[in-house]
Order: structure tokens, then sequence, then C-alpha cells
């Protein structure tokens, strides 16, 4: 009997230990960035524009204005078409065409981001011969398509069908009932959606080194190549100069606590505006 | 009712739209692939050599870097993501130390990639060269293990995340019963909770394993980009992903670009056949993933 | 909903209407790492003179020669110049215009920061496996006063398609015959051992962080980053550290009229045996390029400036500016850039 004791408490010390050592990496990781970020954060590393290798006082502008651009374009593409699309398969549940996307929206969730540089690689940057803000916004969409289309229809299945009735009945037509009644009231779980797969995009390099590229200038023009902040991070940290290497930590700070914010607004969005039926 | 109309119609437009551009990313990749199928036909999975200046395309040595790290990865980060779904499954379900815990992998799930290869690259590897050289191996630093180990963080806030979502699942009466039997909890977790959560932890395992096939720019950065075949776990390596990041610019002859469509196509097929698997299940068991 | 919609509608309209004013004050450059510390300081001080943003990338020598190919950028850069049959490839023709030369460095990381000499011999033996511990008695023998560690030796190469390591293997290619038959010449080799890392930048970073490594560099990232250089033993059997003059030494021969020629292994008897030039890649008529008039001005004004203005910027930088008569070639070729027969001048 004690033996059994021992053994379970044994393991419950395990598993507390293991569970909290996992946190360290984080600890070091987040005490790492803020500690070397701040030290080369000031108002120039907001305003300035990168500088030539090897000399110090650059600064980010370009890259923070670039990702501002690929989320706006991306955001723009698949807000549309993903809630569209998710409230097509809520709406339309049991066709074939439904069951179809669902399946490939499960398959593409998990599609690494590089591929999809590929693609639109292929699609966009081949035929219109040039890297662009656009291409790289594109593909950023992509990878946000999926998320948004799901926890739209996951938000639309939950709103009871006595709603939409109730709508239709009062002699609303189907199309005020969709857009005054049914997405109004999924307004939360579509907004966290958004906002998730944002922050999972705003961290992404892969899909834009061959379309966004990479830009040491400001440039506001969607069919010319822009910067971002994680593209500049990857640059700036493969290469041997200690004053790049200090920019990459700024930006990864300034990179991490846009993410965290947008976390931290997803979770106010998703319990402010609860409907609960 | 026009308007209707006009919206349906949108709305199933906006469905074909989405279909479209889904099998469109498939057959996209199929199509660049057939110059380099063309090629090198079944030789390009069996071939060991990947080589740009002869025109051999192999990819071999890229599949089993890529097999290499992510296994690895998942091994390492199982005991830590088990203890962290158990932890806030079972033990603390409330609490602050499991709100910390909860937030914190919630941060871990959001960093991006690129910054973890830049620590990585900073941190991790100066701390592997100094194991290596202590234990007599050439002290390269970046590699496999160092690859594994990034990963293995990464992926943690994965498969701790659905396990403990279906560790929650499990019903409190058979616990219950179990204890009321006179079993200890580790018991119970081993006896009843393990085996009842046994499908959803696999998904979970699944979803993470799809993650780390994919995963291109914090392996990129410290898995030392050799295109042979790795002789050990601390070896430089590449994954199918890497050497499309490292390559895909730059490819200049066509077989050689469309050789790298193909390892994307190869990736995609495998990352879409364990995705499709993990939901499956996790459909199954109808929790949110 | 709507109102997010609005928003974004707004903001792409602001965008657009953004757009049009900065068409042609913009050129996009993309390719040789090799003489990326060179370009941004040139191009920095191009947009300081003229306004024009020039947009380099450094992808690395063969994604400058691809992205010219399909027309993405407006010149691309490399460091190998095009071999005939790759000149076939272009369905129109293209032209290279050198802009600096540069040496390709052997650097190392061994405590105490010596200078290493090195033979032909040990470089091909250590780049292909065969000596592998920095205390080989090939090595003591050429550097006797140097105490060496028994410490494995860890090759760094490029991953990437690199005209540096086209210029390396190149030289590789001519001294040895095993390097020949076994790994050859190009931008991108099926190396027989070693470490890859992207971009000039990414193999000194390896470097820099290895003790025991060896690899090969442009001389400015050495430079900049403190790190030892090997003088290496030419054809007239002078070891001969790499420089400025050692390299403009090595360019001192003769040249052909298109200027495509390997600068390595030279008969230059004070010449560094590993140099090359860099080049810009257009097409000779800029329209097939997919450029406007106005663009193929710009274009043909930058390359102008920078085989002349701006060649200033080289010495500071550590690379050899074009010499006399290689810039009145250059000149040459510059001049004959057309728009659809149309001068640019």
């Amino acid at each position: 009997m004690q033996r059994r004791i021992i053994k379970d408490k044994l393991f419950e010390i395990i598993i507390i230990i293991f569970a909290l050592v996992s946190t360290f990496p984080l600890i070091l990781i987040l005490f790492q960035i803020v500690k070397k970020g701040i030290a080369s954060i000031n108002w120039s590393f907001f305003v300035n524009l990168p500088q030539p290798p090897g000399e110090s006082g650059g600064g980010v502008s370009n890259a923070i204005l670039g990702t501002f651009i690929l989320i706006v374009i991306a955001g723009g593409f698949s807000i549309l078409l993903g809630v569209l699309g998710g409230t097509f398969i809520s709406e339309y549940k049991d066709k074939k065409i439904s069951e179809l996307i669902r399946l490939c929206v499960n398959i593409f969730q998990g599609i690494p981001s590089i591929v999809i540089g590929i693609i639109v690689y292929i699609w966009i940057v081949m035929p219109l011969h040039r890297f662009s803000a656009l291409s790289g916004g594109i593909a950023l969409g992509i990878m946000m398509l999926p998320l948004i289309v799901k926890s739209t229809e996951e938000t639309l299945r939950l709103i009871p069908s006595s709603l939409k009735e109730a709508s239709l009945a009062l002699g609303a037509s189907y199309t005020t009932t969709m857009l005054r009644v049914i997405l109004p009231a999924g307004i939360n779980g579509i907004l966290s959606g958004i906002l998730i797969s944002v922050s999972r995009v705003a961290g992404e390099t892969a899909p834009l080194l061959f379309t966004a590229f990479g830009n040491p200038f400001m440039n506001f023009n969607i069919f010319k190549p822009v910067d971002s902040l994680p593209l500049l991070i990857f640059n700036y940290s493969m290469s041997p100069y200690p004053e790049w290497h200090s920019i990459a930590w700024g930006a990864s700070f300034v990179l991490i606590s846009f993410i965290i914010i947008l976390n931290i607004l997803t979770k106010m969005v998703s319990r402010k505006w609860k409907t609960v039926f | 009712m026009k308007m209707d109309r006009y919206f349906k119609s949108i709305l199933f437009g906006a469905a074909i739209l989405l279909l479209l551009l889904l099998t469109g990313i498939f057959f996209t990749l199929l199509i660049g692939s057939i110059p380099a199928i063309k090629a090198s036909g079944i030789k390009f999975l069996s071939g060991t050599s990947w080589n740009p200046v002869t025109g051999v395309y192999g990819a071999v040595p890229f599949v089993i870097g890529t097999l290499l790290t992510s296994f690895l990865a998942l091994f390492i980060s199982l005991p830590f993501s088990f203890s962290i779904s158990l932890f806030l499954g079972e033990y603390f379900k409330k609490g602050a130390l499991a709100e910390f815990l909860n937030y914190a992998t919630d941060i871990l799930a959001s960093i991006p990639s690129v910054i973890y290869g830049f620590w990585g690259l900073l941190f991790l590897v100066p701390i592997v060269r100094k194991f290596e050289l202590s234990f007599h191996i050439l002290p390269y630093g970046v590699g496999i293990f160092t690859a594994s180990l990034i990963l293995a963080i990464m992926i943690i806030p994965y498969t701790s995340y659905l396990a403990k979502e279906v560790i929650l699942l499990v019903p409190q009466d058979i616990k219950e019963a179990a204890y009321s039997l006179g079993a200890t909890r580790s018991e119970v977790i081993r006896k009843i909770i393990v085996p009842y959560s046994r499908s959803g932890i696999f998904a979970g395992i699944l979803l993470s394993l799809g993650r780390a096939l994919g995963e291109t720019m914090a392996v990129t950065m410290v898995i030392g980009n050799s295109n042979l075949i790795p002789g050990n776990i601390f070896s430089p390596a590449n994954t199918m992903a890497s050497v499309i990041a490292n390559e895909f610019t730059e490819a200049t002859n066509d077989v050689h670009l469309s050789a790298l469509i193909e390892l994307g196509l190869l990736l995609f097929i495998i990352t879409g056949i364990i995705n499709f698997i993990g939901n499956e299940i996790i459909k199954k068991l109808s929790i949110k993933g | 909903m709507k109102r997010l919609f609005s928003i974004l509608v707004l903001l792409a309209a602001v965008l657009m209407s953004l757009t049009a004013n900065a068409a042609n004050k913009e050129l996009l450059g993309a390719g040789a790492t090799f003489p990326y510390p060179l370009y941004s300081k040139m191009f920095h001080s191009y947009y300081q003179e003229t306004g024009i943003k020039v947009n380099y990338q450094a992808i690395g020598s063969g994604g400058g020669i691809r992205q010219i190919r399909n027309k993405t950028v407006d010149f691309g850069a490399s460091d190998a110049f095009l071999s005939d049959k790759e000149m076939k490839a272009f369905k129109n023709p293209v032209v290279h215009i050198p802009i600096v030369a540069g040496a390709v460095v052997i650097s190392y990381n061994l405590t105490g920061n010596f200078s290493l000499k090195l033979t032909p011999q040990i470089i091909s033996n250590v780049f292909l496996g065969k000596i592998t511990k920095w205390n080989d008695p090939q090595i003591k023998d050429s550097n006797p006063s140097v105490k060496l560690p028994d410490m494995h030796i860890t090759v760094v190469h490029r991953s990437d398609g690199s005209g540096t390591t086209f210029i390396f293997s190149d030289y590789l290619g001519k001294i040895s015959k095993a390097w020949k038959m076994k790994v050859g010449t190009g931008k991108s080799l099926d190396w027989p051992i070693g470490l890859g890392a992207k971009g000039n930048p990414g193999v000194a970073g390896l470097i820099k962080q290895i003790p025991g490594s060896i690899g090969y560099v442009e001389l400015i990232y050495a430079l900049k980053n403190n790190m030892p250089t090997a003088s290496i033993k030419n054809k007239s059997g002078n070891f001969v550290v790499p420089g400025i003059k050692s390299v403009s030494e090595a360019a001192n021969v003769k040249l052909p009229d298109d200027l495509r020629i390997s600068l390595t292994n030279t008969g230059a008897k004070y010449g560094y045996p590993i140099s090359g030039f860099t080049y810009i890649l257009v097409y000779k008529n800029l329209k097939n390029g997919g450029l406007s008039y106005k663009k193929a001005k710009e274009v043909v004004k930058l390359l102008w400036w920078m085989t002349h203005k701006g060649q200033k910027y080289a010495i500071p930088l550590h690379y050899a500016p074009l010499s006399e008569k290689a810039l009145k070639k250059s000149e040459k070729i510059i001049n004959a850039l057309r728009f659809d027969g149309k001068n640019l001048k």
C-alpha cells in the first residue's frame, strides 16, 4: 500500500516538474528578446530606414509599414472570401460541394507555408513579372483562409435556427436575415477567428521569401516589393554584423509585442461580444 | 426577391472560388512537377544524391532529414506535452499555476518561427556546440539535433492542447468509480484516462507531426544545410522545406526548379494525409481543434 | 462588418493613389551577395544624390540569373558570368557589365588569429575532405612557425546558388584534377563534406561561430568581421595576401570584348589567384526585360553611375575598381544598350 502511494506522489511530482520545465524556453526567449530588444529600440528605430551593412543607426520603418500593407491585403482578400465561403457551407451543410470544401479546408490547414510561397510565385509573380506586396499579401491571405472559413462555419452553426426562422417570419428577406441578424450574431466568433489568423500570419516568413521579396526603402506601391518584420529578422539574423543583430532583436520585440496584443484582443473580443442563446 | 438570388449566387460564387483556389494549389504543384517527373521519374524518390551541377535530383537525403528532425522533435516533446496536458486536464484544472501554464503555451504557440530560428542560432547553437565538444562529437552546433530541439519547443503547445481537451472529456463517473475502488491517481491516469483519450492524444501527435514536417524558417536557420544523407543525429542536413527555401529563387534551369516544386508536392501530400487523418479523429471525438 | 469593409476599401484606395506617383523612381535588382556591402552603400548614396530608390536583394548569383530570365527584376547581379550554353537558354541576348573585381578569401576560426599560408594542394584536399585535422603534416609544412591545434576541420560552404562558389570552384577545378572529376565547377555543387550557409553573410556568420571551421567568403566579409584570411600560393609560386592590389593585379590580363572572363589562377606574378569580376546583367534590348522606355533610361543611367562615379566607394570597402582597360570595354557595352533600337543615353 505504502509503495503505491509513494509511486503516486512521485508520478505527480514528475508531471509537475516536466510541465513547469517546458515553460523555461519560453521564459528564456521572452527574457532575451525583451532585454536585447528594448536596448536597441529608440525613436529612430521606428522612423529610420535600414543603413548599409556595418553602419550603425538604422531603423525598420520600412518593414513595419510593409507588414501592415501585407496584412491589409491578406485580410481584405481572405476575410471576404473566407466569411462568404464559411457562410455558404454552414447554410448548405449537406451539399456535396460543402463536404468537399470542408475536406479541403481541413487538409489545407496544415499545408507548409513554404508551399504556399511556391504557389503564389507561380500564380502571381511569374505572370506579372514582378515581386510585389500584392503577391506577398495573397500568400498570407491563402494561409488565413482555412481558419476564417472554419471559425465562420463553426460560429454560425451554433446560432439556433429559431433566430433565422423568427427573422424570416417577421418578413425580413433572406439577405437581410443573413447580413443583419445571423452574421452579427456570430460576430464574436468570426472576428476572433480573423484576429487569430492575422496573428498567425503576421510572423510568417517562408511564403514571403519569393513573393514580397524585401525592400530597404519605404514603399506604398502594392505592385512593388515590400519588406516585412519577419523577413527583416531573417535577413539580419543570418548576417555577420552585430549592428544588424541588434536591429533583429529590436524587430523581434516589436513583432512579438504586436502578436501578443493581437492575442489579448482576440480574448477580449470573444468575451465582449459573446452572444448567449 | 431578386436581392436574395444575388446574395445566394454570391455565396455560391465564393464557395466555388474557395474550392478552385484550394484544389488549384494541388494541380499547380502537380503540373509544375511534370518536367522533373519526366526527367527523373521514380529515381526522384530513390535517388540519394541532389546535384544541380549534373542535374541529378534525388530526394532521399531530404526525406530522411525531414523525418529524422520531425520524429526526434516529437520524441523530445512528448514527455513535456503529456505532462502539461495532465497538469491542466487532471491535476490543476484551475488556479494561478494553471492560468500561467495556459498563457505560456498560448504564447509559445504564437511566437513566429523566424524568431525561434534567430534565438536558436544565437543561443541554442553555442550551447549545443559546447555539449558536442564535451562528448567529442564534431562540434558543428547546427544540425539535426539543434533543429529538433527548436521544433520540439514549437510543437509542445499543439500536442498538449489537444491532449488536454480529450483528457477533460473523460467522464467523471468512471474516474470516481475507480477512485472508490481504491485506485491512486496515477493508476487512474494509466488505467482509465490514457486508454480513454488515446485516440485524441494520437490526433494531437499527428497534427504536431504535420506541423513539424513543414516547418521552414526555424529549421533552415539551424540545420546546417547539407545535401548529404545525415550520418547521425548531430550531422548537418536539410529538410524538404529548407531546401525549397534555400534554392527556390535561384534554380537556374527548369528541371531544378521543377524538382523543387516536386519536393513541395511531396511535402503537400504527406502533410495533407497526416492532417486529414488527424482531423477525422478529432471530428469523431467532437472536440474543437 | 460593413464598417470593417469600408475601412479596408478606403485603405486600398489610399494605397492605390500613392502608388501612381512613385512608379519610375524605383528600380529592382537581385542577385550576388558578393558585392552586397558595396551595392547597398552605392545605392544608399545614389538615393541621396538622385532620389531614385534602387532596391537590391542579395539572394545569390543563381537567383540573379534566374530572376532576370523570368523578368521579375530590372537587373540581375552575378559573380559567375553565363556560360555559352546558359546564354543560349535566354530567348533574348543579355550583356555582362563588370562593376568591380573582388577576392574570394579563405577564412578560418582558430584561436590566435594568425595568417595561414596555403598551397593549392592543401586547399583542394581540405575541401575534398582528404585533410581533416588542423595539425595535418601538409598544413604544418607550409606553416612551420605556427602551432596548429589537434582539431577537426569543419568546412563551411554556401547552400545557395552562388557566384562566390562559382569563382572558388572554378579555381579548384583549375588546380586540382580530383576536384574537377569529383565535384566540378558551378554555382551550386554537390559538396563532398561540410556545412552549408546562405549567402556570404551566412558563411561568415557560421565560421565566426564554429571553432576550427574554414570557409570561403568575399574579402570584405572577412575584414568587416575581423576574421583572418589565408595567403595563397599563386601560379607563379608566390604566396599572395588577398587585397585590392593583388586583385587588380590578377585582373590585369587581356580582356575579351564581352568581358566574360575568369580571373582565377591567372598568370599575373603577384596576382591573388581566387579573384573575379562581379557583374550586372541586363538585356541588350532592355525592352525584352519588360522595362518601360523611361525605366530603361534609368537603368542605363544607374549603370553609368556605378561604373564611373560609384567606383569611389569600391576601395574603402576593399573591392578593386575597374581598370582603365576594363572601363573602356564596359562603356562600350553600356553604350550599345538599346530600347527597340532607340538610343538610351
